[in-house]
């Protein structure tokens, strides 16, 4: 991720932050905001919401040439702006309601009315929950570290 | 003559009714909620992922549920739901490397970079049933420790410093990964196909594979390099915006296992390898899978091949168990027809036999 984003361009970049972070958002946290939303946009269905398959691939080795892994449900979903603001939105799962908002704020990102509101009402509180929770899982993870000692022997 | 029959319409209704009633069981107890089975039979709905190939918890669990907990019948419930989806395209391969890692093992270097992390393990257990189990009693919170930012190395790293193992594997430059859910399989198979084959594979078999190549039959003198479970990020190329994005994470099992190797007419000396990985958290698969993917490489590294274990076609044509499940499953189906034919062939070959016998002792009778 971190590569990918140093060779994009920094809108681009800024907007795959804001697509990734809306695809691990919680559907509670999208509907959250919707409803703290004053102006609720007018928005017309470009695609979907729709559900469908992406083939998992992996590495031989880990690092080698490709293979097929297995699928994954993904649902996505395009919206379109009465600005014409075209939103998308794509994640694992199979839950429409939640991809539809998140192609609502992925437009609404885009707007440079509503792109600070987005980021600090949706974005920040978004990275800031994923970040707790991967710092939790990584400590609770660090307490089953096996620490090896030398044990003394009897003999001098 | 053949010959169509129709009827138990009335029969299939009420043995389907019964086995709803018989799903939902004792009716005075609380019935099971599909986030109570993802959360607590999380590793039955893990394996239901793996060998049916599709990475959906909620769905998986559901099947679990469906199937009264028969895990061959719901992986079978969720191959046939994936054909009902159209495929939106491939994701980007996944990095393995950059892990959010909930354990991570290692059998051949006790002082490695991140250390032997134990997670969430059965090892160590004295597999003695736990009476408190019995009532909901509360729970412990998970210990914590300051995990610090040392990077998780890959095993296969540290060992390629020193040239003495193979590389991961590559294919020729312009291979394209086969999809055996796209184009039937025909042997002998590349590597990338037997590895998308093992990982949907039922894992008894692959076990009982794995097991008998430490007994001998075919023995590839395995060592885990490393077995690491955690999420892992996929992303996939939107052509909409013209970059690679998030799609969100999933939990995969990973087994590097390095094989010691005399060398052959093909390859020196040098430490080979197997490759394990598997949806969900599931070790003894993915160490399975390690084990049948090395085995399977006796003809690339020249090896004899001697074992059940090394036998391609064999062990690909038999690894899937919806596949194994349908063609056992149908001889309880209505053979009635093929069954009268069978039985009139007897008969007429036994009145043959029969009919000489007499012949014979006629001829004898006559005779004296």
């Amino acid at each position: 991720m971190d590569a990918a984003e140093q060779t994009l361009p920094a809108e681009q970049a800024g907007r795959r932050r804001c697509v990734s972070l809306l695809a691990g958002a919680i559907a509670g946290e999208l509907h959250a905001a919707w409803d703290a939303l004053k102006d609720k946009p007018e928005t017309k269905p470009v695609r979907g919401p729709e559900t469908g398959l992406v083939m998992v691939r992996g590495r031989i080795g880990g690092g080698g040439s490709p293979f097929n892994l297995g699928e994954a449900t993904v649902t996505r979903a395009t919206i379109a702006l009465a600005s014409g603001t075209v939103g998308h939105a794509q994640a694992l799962g199979t839950d429409k309601q939640k991809v539809r908002l998140a192609a609502i704020f992925d437009a609404l990102w885009q707007e440079d009315a509503t792109r600070e509101h987005i980021e600090s009402r949706l974005l920040t509180p978004i990275e800031n929950r994923i970040a707790a929770e991967n710092k939790a899982k990584a400590e609770e993870t660090a307490a089953t570290r096996v620490d090896f000692f030398t044990m003394v022997r009897g003999e001098d | 003559m053949y010959v169509a029959v129709k009827g138990g319409e009335a029969a299939i209704s009420n043995a389907h009714r019964l086995l709803a009633d018989r799903r939902r069981g004792d009716r005075s107890l609380p019935s099971i909620t599909i986030d109570q089975v993802a959360e607590q039979l999380g590793l039955a709905v893990d394996r239901v992922m793996a060998e049916a190939s599709l990475y959906d918890r909620s769905l998986a669990a559901l099947a679990v549920r469906q199937s009264r907990g028969d895990l061959i019948e719901a992986i079978f419930l969720l191959r046939a739901y994936r054909t009902t989806l159209p495929r939106f395209g491939s994701s980007v391969p996944l990095d393995t490397a950059e892990m959010q890692v909930e354990r991570r093992v290692s059998a051949t270097y006790k002082d490695l970079p991140g250390g032997q992390l134990l997670g969430p393990t059965f090892d160590y257990t004295h597999r003695l049933l736990d009476p408190s189990l019995l009532s909901d009693e509360a729970v412990e919170e998970p210990a914590r420790r300051n995990a610090g930012d040392e990077q998780i190395m890959r095993v296969s790293d540290i060992l390629a410093h020193e040239g003495l193992i193979e590389a991961d594997g590559e294919l020729p430059q312009d291979h394209q990964a086969g999809d055996l859910t796209r184009e039937p399989m025909e042997f002998p198979m590349s590597r990338d196909l037997r590895l998308q084959a093992l990982a949907r594979g039922d894992e008894g078999f692959l076990l009982a594979l794995g097991y008998s190549t430490q007994r001998g039959y075919g023995r590839n003198h395995p060592f885990v390099g490393e077995i690491r479970i955690g999420e892992v990020e996929v992303e996939m190329d939107v052509p909409e915006l013209g970059f690679a994005v998030s799609l969100g994470h999933i939990r995969v099992t990973e087994c590097q296992m390095v094989n010691q190797f005399k060398g052959s007419s093909k390859a020196p000396p040098q430490f080979t390898r197997g490759y394990g990985l598997v949806f969900g958290q599931s070790e003894r698969k993915s160490m399975s899978m390690s084990l049948v993917d090395r085995a399977l490489r006796a003809e690339e590294l020249g090896e004899d091949i001697t074992a059940p274990a090394q036998d391609e076609e064999f062990v690909i044509s038999h690894s899937d168990n919806v596949q194994a499940t349908g063609f056992v499953e149908h001889l309880k189906l209505p053979h009635y027809v093929d069954f009268q034919a069978e039985l009139a062939m007897v008969r007429r070959m036994r009145a043959d036999i029969e009919g000489a016998r007499d012949g014979e002792t006629e001829m004898k009778d006559a005779a004296e």
